[in-house]
């Protein structure tokens, strides 16, 4: 496969830092066998995604599959607060929301997570204890991602120390762009070590990727230096996560999957606000990736305003007539 | 040159929903005719679902319009009834159309809608003088009550009186300081899609008011149950339907407008009886002292 255009494979040639898995574990030995196999990737048809990701749009859920699609969707959010403004009261009542996301409802589902910056990890940990609720840190220099790698090591062991058991990293979208490759890719596998146990999820920002065959490559760097989510954005950046990219990312994790026998799960981000957006992603992972997805363990939102549409969206469903934004909690 | 047998542009209006105007979502429509049963155009079915996203379009749009100055409110409203003017022709042949009228009292009813509406943009900066004022209290404490708008007001429009009716219950809600979702009448729905026109090109802004076009009896228990309508007016609620209508409103607490036994005459002074019951009274406790 990639032996042939690469010009650095030298015989005996030392091999790189971590080894992907095979069939995949010889892509990582250059630079510029790196970049061979990544643009060797098959190219993304930009209109067809789009026009496939619009056509799965159209689907109509109703009844007892939009029930099911909602409580399903509320038990994958990571309810997320990134703010400057962000305070140890804050992140309480926010895992007071995940815990009981509608007072008025017991058999409301919980979040899958709350999603905090690394600092705030140890309150909600706190909070969360006991609950089954993970807890997310955002960690390396989030959102650019603009530090040297030590401090972004040191950024990732702090927050699991304070007790984060789910990592979201950014990538050197800067190294990216630039087609280094192989940083990204070392990177990641540093950022992996640091973790520890905790889960990895590899943050894209696809707003400032600019073409889907950057998300497609940049999803297999993520997928094969060994973090356990792709996550489209931080939801800083505008556009986030647009359909087109998650047809893409869910595509990558899918061909992940039948190559290597690893599954990686998929997060997007930012930009999903109402309850009809997450529907949408719901019979798009059903249709791409298939129905192992459908799972708090291999897909998440990641959202703050979300859950509220979800809740006031299953309280019609129950009570039989629309709700308002004065009964749900204000964030 | 054009001559008679030209084909003629069937039209098919559509709601005012957000300050756009959008086809119903359900893709329903049916046919307007005259008093004497002759086509005139097709007019948008609204469903519930455009009830409710006009509903949501109402809310957002109430935070500016509510804290808006009282002065600038009456601005507005001036504004539109400066606009309705410039449609004045138009809106005479769809009263005299929709209602039978002949065209001079099809004029006049126009007239006085517009005039209906110039009153009530002359009364947003008078409510709080008229309707608050300081409270004499035994106690060292200056005490003062503001009349502040409730929030979204669902109207159920006259059914028979499609311009001065369709003004006389949307004016008032507007002069409040509340944003409105409005279902016009069923059968002569024209005179309130052309205000929809005007007000789209007037400097009310986009979401405080909407119109649906459809049946009152489909859209009424929706809006009467719905939890973000904080205020609904029954005047147009089809007959035998309104105490049903009122008792759904009871589960949220809304303030409900019960409907005249038949429907009234539009031009008689309306006082401040279509306006208080879309205020909430606030009352201050401010300390005295140095």
């Amino acid at each position: 496969m990639t032996h042939v255009l690469d010009p650095d494979a030298l015989p005996g040639a030392t091999p790189a830092v971590h080894a992907p898995l095979p069939p995949y574990d010889d892509v990582t030995r250059s630079d510029a066998a790196f970049r061979a196999f990544l643009h060797g990737l098959p190219g993304v048809d930009q209109v067809g995604a789009e026009a496939r990701a619009a056509q799965l749009g159209t689907r109509s859920i109703k009844t007892t599959s939009k029930a099911w699609a909602i409580d399903t969707a509320i038990s994958m959010v990571d309810l997320t607060t990134l703010e400057g403004a962000d305070t140890p009261g804050k992140v309480r009542s926010l895992a007071a929301k995940a815990k009981q996301p509608d007072p008025g409802d017991p058999s409301c589902p919980r979040v899958a997570a709350v999603c905090v910056y690394g600092d705030l990890a140890g309150v909600a940990r706190k909070a969360l204890e006991g609950t089954g609720i993970h807890v997310a840190a955002v960690a390396t220099a989030f959102p650019s991602g603009r530090a040297s790698r030590a401090v972004k090591l040191a950024d990732v062991r702090d927050a699991v120390e304070n007790g984060a058991d789910e990592i979201d990293m950014v990538i050197d979208r800067g190294a990216f762009l630039r087609g280094r490759y192989l940083d990204v890719y070392e990177e990641i596998v540093a950022v992996k070590e640091a973790c520890g146990d905790a889960h990895l999820k590899v943050i894209l920002e696809t707003g400032e990727l600019k073409t889907l065959d950057n998300v497609r490559r940049a999803s297999w760097i993520a997928m094969l230096a060994g973090g356990d989510f792709i996550k489209t954005s931080t939801g800083k950046v505008n556009p986030a996560a647009t359909l087109p990219v998650g047809l893409v990312m869910l595509e990558a994790v899918r061909d992940f999957r039948i190559a290597t026998g690893r599954q990686v799960g998929f997060k997007p981000a930012g930009g999903i606000k109402t309850t009809k957006d997450a529907v949408k992603h719901l019979v798009m992972i059903n249709e791409t990736a298939g129905p192992d997805w459908l799972d708090p363990d291999w897909f998440r939102f990641g959202a703050s305003s979300l859950l509220n549409d979800l809740l006031l969206q299953r309280q019609k469903l129950r009570t039989g007539h629309y709700s308002g934004p004065d009964y749900v909690t204000v964030d | 040159m054009i001559g008679n047998d030209r084909l003629a542009v069937r039209k098919t209006y559509k709601l005012y929903v957000g300050g756009a105007f959008p086809r119903s979502e359900s893709g329903r429509t049916y046919a307007v005719t005259d008093a004497k049963g002759h086509f005139l155009a097709n007019a948008s079915r609204a469903s519930r679902k455009d009830a409710r996203d006009a509903v949501v379009a109402a809310r957002g749009a109430f935070p500016k319009w509510s804290g808006a100055t009282a002065y600038n409110r009456g601005q507005v409203l001036y504004r539109v009834a400066e606009v309705m003017e410039g449609r004045h022709v138009q809106f005479c042949e769809e009263v005299a159309a929709g209602e039978g009228l002949s065209s001079g009292k099809a004029r006049a009813a126009v007239d006085a809608a517009i005039d209906r509406w110039v009153w009530y943009a002359g009364w947003t900066d008078k409510l709080a003088s008229v309707l608050g004022g300081a409270n004499p209290v035994a106690g060292p404490y200056f005490d003062f009550s503001l009349p502040e708008p409730t929030g979204v007001v669902a109207v159920l429009a006259p059914q028979q009186s499609s311009l001065l009716g369709l003004v006389s219950v949307l004016a008032p809600v507007l002069a409040t300081g509340c944003t409105a979702v409005v279902v016009t009448s069923q059968e002569r729905p024209l005179p309130a899609v052309t205000l929809g026109e005007v007000l789209a090109t007037s400097d009310v802004p986009g979401g405080v008011v909407n119109l649906l076009t459809g049946d009152a009896e489909e859209l009424g228990p929706w809006l009467a149950e719905h939890a973000d309508v904080d205020a609904i007016d029954l005047t147009g609620a089809p007959a035998g339907r309104a105490m049903e209508f009122e008792r759904e409103a009871a589960g949220t607490i809304k303030r409900v407008v019960r409907p005249p036994v038949t429907e009234p005459d539009w031009t008689a002074d309306p006082g401040l009886s279509r306006m208080t019951p879309f205020l909430e009274t606030k009352t201050v406790w401010h300390p005295m002292g140095v």
